[in-house]
């Protein structure tokens, strides 16, 4: 056998292009969307159809957690009685913490646990906590529909406000996107960014209002800590939430951060968050592979 | 090779792995001593790498474990990004890197094809379109809707394979795959290469196994720690990678090996003209050679070849008894040359040479043992059998037997 008889001088296919190596996004759009969906759902679907009860678990978990909260707070502390439809409240609100506090823990190791796909293949790196996150946002459709049924059934007056509600996911997705990004490059090489991020989501459970409202903070009496409390991104979407869902006659965000001036805080804090887990995520990219 | 022709171009290539002295896996290792600066130790992985690959060409990297070649073909695959050069690739690039596509376990076959087939750019319905064609060539139709985790590790192997051959891709990057999976893989695999050459895809191979190199590759690339050794037709580079192996083997020789009272010097196969081959095909005339250099006094001493497969199977042994009587000895410095002509009746394969040195005086021993001397590669299409006798095939019908009624 002559191996070189053999060539029969193909041609190549195509210019020569470069290739630099792993990078965050990158390899056209379509195929960066594409991927992001296709592991987004099957994650979706592994994590719901492979039990014997299916999404209902999904729909259980914020449901279940918010009828603890709201037997302690509301019956045993009686809590909230002063809030205008507090269960209503309540449960929007740990809805949209959920998806929060679920989707950026669930992207701490989602770098790592595709360490597989990393080590082997050539794909832009965000897919993986963008992923994570869209599987949260799956979920998050599917829990605002639950919670739309109840403001229904809670007798709320249906208003035009409700469709500015993407005003408020939005924003929550880019903030949760940009936490996504920064701790999942982060715990490529720190590993206790694990555990430090779930006591992190624990304090701002309490910090934001979730359990509480605006104005309750203001009780507070010291200054500092109220402005720091109200001025959180968190803060600010589910103030603005409560206003445009629940109650038209609350502060809303502007006003319960301290007016337009005062309002630049959360909005620069939302920036920077966003700003910075793009910026980490795209400098780590090209060599999560060898640091895994 | 024509410099409009190359798929694959790579420019002074370097790549160095910063390796830190203590690891910080923390955050609070971090924050107790954020003045600390980490030291790191660069390993120098590649060093000024460039060489072309032309389309259509069949190109084997070879190279003693730890030598780069994996970082090569990650950096080929844009898996690792290089420190310094360019690396240049035209059409689309599949790889199969450490035994796999990157699967997920909790999936499914059908779910990981598809995926895997949207990372390598396709959009999800001409990932589907292909699914039947990768689960036809891998033969898991049975398996479908199991979960990837569930699968053995050769079924894994041969759906990423599968996936990695019907890709379409314009170049493929293939890391040891013929490592692992059994015969009827292998062969399956060797005719996707034939196959896949004869479409005029261009094809990357890394492998240690010189016997593929020499008998699928156009050419290949020899690396050597972190830099290119030899590049050229696969005959010469397999032999300089054996040289290399060779050096390395005075050290460290395989177990059971002594070879204090003498050494190999060198052990071929030739043909009867004294021609040196290191390929050679079934049915020749062929002349096994073995040079020992000794090194020390060995009395009534007995020379014994034997030639040995891979899994160490011993075929065939010969002695320097054949010729007669032992002499009285062999002194330092002289160095002893033995011949065993024979007729090829191996197939297809490669095969050591193996040489012992025995002596019956002063007591009865072996001083000298060295399995892997030297070795050869028989070539051919036929991989059936290891023997090709010589042989006469008679077939006979006989109809006059009575069939068993239904």
């Amino acid at each position: 056998m002559t191996p070189s008889a053999a060539v029969t001088a193909p041609k190549p296919a195509g210019p020569l292009r470069e290739i630099r190596g792993p990078s965050a996004y990158g390899g056209g759009p379509r195929r960066f969307l594409n991927l992001t969906w296709m592991i987004a759902s099957t994650e979706f679907r592994l994590s719901y159809f492979g039990s014997a009860l299916g999404y209902l678990w999904s729909l259980m978990r914020p449901l279940l957690f918010f009828g603890v909260l709201y037997l302690v707070f509301s019956q045993v502390l009686r809590f909230g009685g002063g809030i205008k439809a507090y269960p209503v409240l309540l449960l929007l609100n740990i809805v949209l913490f959920s998806f929060f506090s679920e989707a950026t823990q669930a992207s701490v190791t989602s770098v790592i646990n595709r360490e597989n796909l990393v080590r082997k293949m050539h794909f832009p790196r965000m897919v993986i906590p963008l992923a994570t996150v869209l599987t949260g946002i799956l979920n998050l459709a599917l829990n605002l529909v639950a919670v739309v049924v109840f403001m229904l059934l809670y007798g709320l007056p249906v208003r035009w406000t409700w469709l500015l509600l993407p005003l408020i996911i939005v924003p929550l997705i880019m903030l949760t996107a940009g936490v996504a990004m920064l701790l999942s490059s982060l715990y490529v090489r720190f590993r206790d960014v694990a555990p430090i991020w779930s006591v992190v989501v624990q304090l701002l459970f309490y910090a934001s209002p979730v359990l509480y409202v605006a104005t309750t903070i203001t009780h507070l009496g010291n200054r500092v800590v109220e402005q720091i409390l109200l001025s959180s991104p968190l803060a600010v979407l589910l103030e603005q939430a409560r206003r445009w869902i629940v109650d038209p006659t609350a502060p809303g965000a502007i006003e319960s951060t301290g007016g337009w001036e005062l309002f630049l805080i959360p909005v620069a804090a939302f920036v920077a968050v966003c700003a910075l887990g793009l910026w980490v995520f795209n400098r780590e990219a090209p060599r999560i592979a060898e640091l895994l | 090779m024509n410099e409009g022709n190359a798929t694959v171009e790579i420019a002074g290539v370097h790549k160095t792995f910063r390796i830190p002295k203590q690891h910080v896996h923390t955050l609070k290792e971090r924050a107790l001593h954020p003045f600390r600066r980490t030291e790191f130790i660069g390993l120098e992985a590649l060093r000024d790498i460039s060489f072309q690959i032309g389309a259509g060409e069949f190109f084997g990297i070879v190279g003693r474990n730890g030598s780069g070649k994996s970082t090569l073909l990650k950096l080929l695959a844009g898996i690792y990004r290089a420190d310094g050069g360019s690396i240049k690739v035209a059409g689309r690039l599949a790889p199969f890197i450490e035994l796999g596509v990157g699967f997920n376990p909790d999936l499914t076959a059908v779910d990981n094809v598809v995926l895997n087939a949207v990372m390598m750019g396709l959009s999800p319905r001409e990932a589907r379109a292909r699914f039947d064609d990768v689960i036809a060539f891998a033969e898991l139709g049975a398996f479908l809707d199991m979960k990837l985790k569930n699968y053995s590790s050769g079924m894994q192997v041969r759906l990423a394979f599968s996936v990695m051959v019907q890709a379409d891709a314009d170049v493929l990057l293939i890391d040891e795959v013929l490592a692992v999976g059994d015969a009827a893989f292998q062969q399956k695999c060797f005719d996707a290469f034939y196959r896949l050459r004869d479409e005029g895809k261009t094809i990357i191979l890394v492998t240690h196994d010189m016997e593929i190199v020499e008998r699928f590759c156009h050419r290949a690339l020899l690396l050597n720690a972190g830099a290119i050794e030899q590049i050229g037709p696969p005959g010469k580079v397999s032999r300089r990678y054996l040289e290399l192996n060779f050096e390395h083997m005075e050290t460290e020789l395989p177990t059971g090996s002594r070879a204090t009272a003498a050494k190999v010097s060198d052990a071929w196969v030739g043909d009867e003209d004294g021609r040196r081959l290191d390929a050679v095909s079934p049915g020749e005339r062929l002349v096994l050679n073995v040079e020992l250099d000794v090194r020390e006094r060995i009395e009534t001493p007995t020379l014994v070849v034997w030639l040995e497969t891979r899994e160490g199977v011993r075929l065939f042994f010969a002695s320097s008894l054949e010729t007669g009587p032992p002499p009285d000895a062999f002194e330092p410095g002289e160095r002893v040359h033995l011949r065993v002509r024979f007729a090829n009746a191996l197939r297809a394969g490669r095969y050591y040479i193996g040489a012992s040195l025995g002596r019956a005086a002063p007591a009865d021993d072996i001083v000298f043992y060295h399995p892997h001397a030297g070795d050869f590669t028989v070539t051919g299409d036929e991989t059936y059998g290891l023997l090709m006798l010589e042989h006469e095939v008679e077939l006979e019908l006989d109809r006059g037997l009575e069939r068993t009624p239904r």
